[in-house]
């Protein structure tokens, strides 16, 4: 399987990543070399394995009681915050 | 029956189709994946801790009660609960969503291939199917007002349990869509898993609505309508889209398939912005937490916790209580109206025919005018089983009993009290009344000739003058028998 120019734009855009030609060529090949890679995994027969979800076999996730462990924090947590305006984080205006 | 929409201008009949997506907040006392509150109201940001702020180097853990929640919601909605299923990353960027990932479940749903039923007006039972419904986690809320060229970030709802509730397109009207919204609100409070405020955004819609020419087997292309935060706006939501739809199609244009804003304040829906297709999203396992596996022990220790739900409640009251079916769907719509209810019948002691009308009527009437749930009822049911025995033992007339019951009300004193205060006692004393019934005989010689010369109808007037004489106080059937022998002469 290849991607085409247009597939590796597509998914940079998705990314709100900003990419120029040079590194569209680059990435278009390389994420191309990525996919043959992982390709050779077709070869193997499958038939009636379970897709993992995960790497760890056999490990279940793990609960938390419903118990309130964190206390207000905002302070400090948002110290290192560009611009806040009565305790909000400000961004640039969007609206959809 | 199906019910066709008929377009105005070419008389054309159209299906409409529709399919809701319900989000409903789970109310756990902490967040999916982390042990924040999750107070509504609270500061901005006071309760977003580092996992819901998407540090890096945190890790989730998910929440056990959310967990026992969507099984109680499987349970009682008849479907599979999954003993594996799997937590997935979708990706998008929006400023509340700090992670630029939400996680969810997207193949391997917690909840799967369920149904309701759902009682219409014309008392015909549906039965809705229900796709799945899958755990998730709410993002955070931007706000817009008086921040000039910003927006402003509270993060306090990131990271808040969601059940998202996904049907099968089996609606065919907007009536059928608000009926099967209002019983899963009514559920999912019963399950006590959702407070359902749709105000506070606790409980929320989007309605995929698409039409199609009738006799035509394939789906319409559809629109996904957001911001329905209301059963009204559901409905007026729907109505406006399906008038578009049925308009453009007509006039030779095409359904886009988009999410469209319903705006209230206009009644109408607009583009929002171009539905990206699923694989946008770019769904994949979240490395960060492993499959949920819940055993059957868990499902039957769940299963054993559940309360009497709505349908069984209403089906006890046809069977016990000789109700209609439209009746006890109206109270046991709130597990509180239902309780209230039967309070009402188990101090009466019976009489659940004459104990659900006034629930329904006068009591709802006075709630709806004070703009009161049920829980805050003025006259509770011992107090309404009071006036109700007055009417039983004919101290009061029904029609005496309602300015009873808003004199109790609106003065909290009791039946008798308020009989006594306004002297509302009817009189039974035989004597009385027949001296009542005597004067308007006199008063009137021209209608009791009338009636002994055989116009019967004429004896209606005779029972509402000698009421208005007796100032409502008569027993009506008392003063029937006396009237009848009176009036014979």
């Amino acid at each position: 399987m290849s991607l085409t120019r247009r597939d590796v734009e597509n998914i940079a855009h998705l990314a709100r990543l900003s990419l120029s030609d040079a590194e569209l060529s680059v990435a278009t090949a390389s994420l191309t070399a990525i996919l043959a890679f992982v390709d050779q995994l077709s070869a193997l027969d499958a038939t009636g394995l379970e897709p993992m979800a995960h790497p760890l076999p056999d490990q279940v996730q793990r609960l938390r009681p419903d118990v309130v462990t964190e206390t207000d924090q905002h302070v400090k947590y948002q110290a290192n915050a560009s611009q806040l305006e009565a305790a909000l984080y400000l961004v640039p205006k969007v609206i959809e | 029956m199906a019910e066709y929409v008929k377009s105005a201008t070419t008389g054309r009949d159209w299906e409409v189709v529709i399919g809701l997506e319900i989000h409903a907040q789970l109310a756990t006392r902490t967040k999916i994946f982390s042990g924040s509150p999750t107070a509504y109201g609270a500061p901005p940001n006071s309760q977003a801790n580092l996992v819901d702020l998407g540090y890096p180097g945190v890790l989730p853990v998910l929440n056990a009660e959310a967990v026992r929640m969507a099984i109680r919601f499987g349970l009682a909605t008849g479907s599979t609960v999954a003993r594996r299923s799997v937590f997935a990353r979708k990706n998008y960027f929006y400023p509340d969503l700090p992670k630029g990932y939400q996680i969810s479940q997207y193949e391997k749903p917690v909840v799967e291939h369920g149904s309701i039923d759902v009682l219409l007006d014309d008392g015909v039972i549906k039965t809705i199917g229900i796709t799945r419904a899958h755990l998730e986690e709410d993002a955070g809320k931007s706000m817009h007002e008086g921040l000039g060229a910003f927006s402003g970030i509270d993060l306090n709802r990131a990271g808040t349990p969601l059940l998202e509730i996904v049907s099968e397109p089996d609606m065919r009207s907007a009536k059928e869509a608000v009926a099967y919204l209002k019983k899963i609100h009514t559920l999912v409070r019963y399950l006590e898993i959702c407070d359902g405020n749709m105000q506070e955004g606790s409980f929320r819609c989007d309605a995929n609505v698409s039409v199609r020419p009738v006799g035509q087997e394939k789906l319409g292309t559809r629109a996904e309508l957001k911001n329905i935060n209301s059963f009204r706006f559901v409905e007026k939501a729907i109505h406006f889209e399906v008038a578009r739809q049925i308009e453009l199609l007509e006039s030779g244009g095409k359904v886009v398939q988009e999410t469209r804003l319903y705006d209230s304040a206009r009644d109408e829906t607009r583009s929002m912005r171009s539905k990206e297709e699923a694989n946008d999203y770019r769904y994949f396992p979240d490395p960060d937490l492993l499959p949920l596996v819940i055993s059957d022990a868990e499902v039957e220790a769940v299963r054993a916790s559940l309360p009497e739900l709505p349908d069984e409640k209403a089906a006890r009251f046809c069977r016990d209580h000789g109700l209609s079916v439209y009746d006890a769907g109206v109270l046991t719509s709130s597990r509180e109206l239902a309780a209230y209810y039967e309070a009402v019948v188990v101090a009466a002691g019976g009489e659940p025919k004459l104990c659900a009308n006034w629930v329904m009527g006068e009591i709802a009437g006075l709630l709806n005018r004070d703009n009161l749930e049920i829980t805050a009822a003025r006259v509770d049911a011992t107090a309404l089983v009071g006036l109700l025995r007055r009417i039983i033992d004919n101290t009061v007339s029904n029609k005496l009993a309602k300015e009873v019951l808003l004199a109790m009300w609106d003065e909290g004193r009791s039946a008798d009290a308020v009989i006594e205060a306004k002297g509302l006692k009817q009189i039974t004393d035989s004597g009385a009344l027949e001296a009542v019934i005597r004067q308007v005989i006199e008063a009137n010689p021209e209608q009791v000739a009338g009636y002994r010369g055989g116009k019967d109808k004429l004896f209606g007037f005779f029972v509402g003058q000698a009421m208005k004489a007796s100032g409502g106080k008569a027993n009506p059937g008392q003063l029937n028998d006396l009237l009848k022998r009176l009036l014979a002469g």
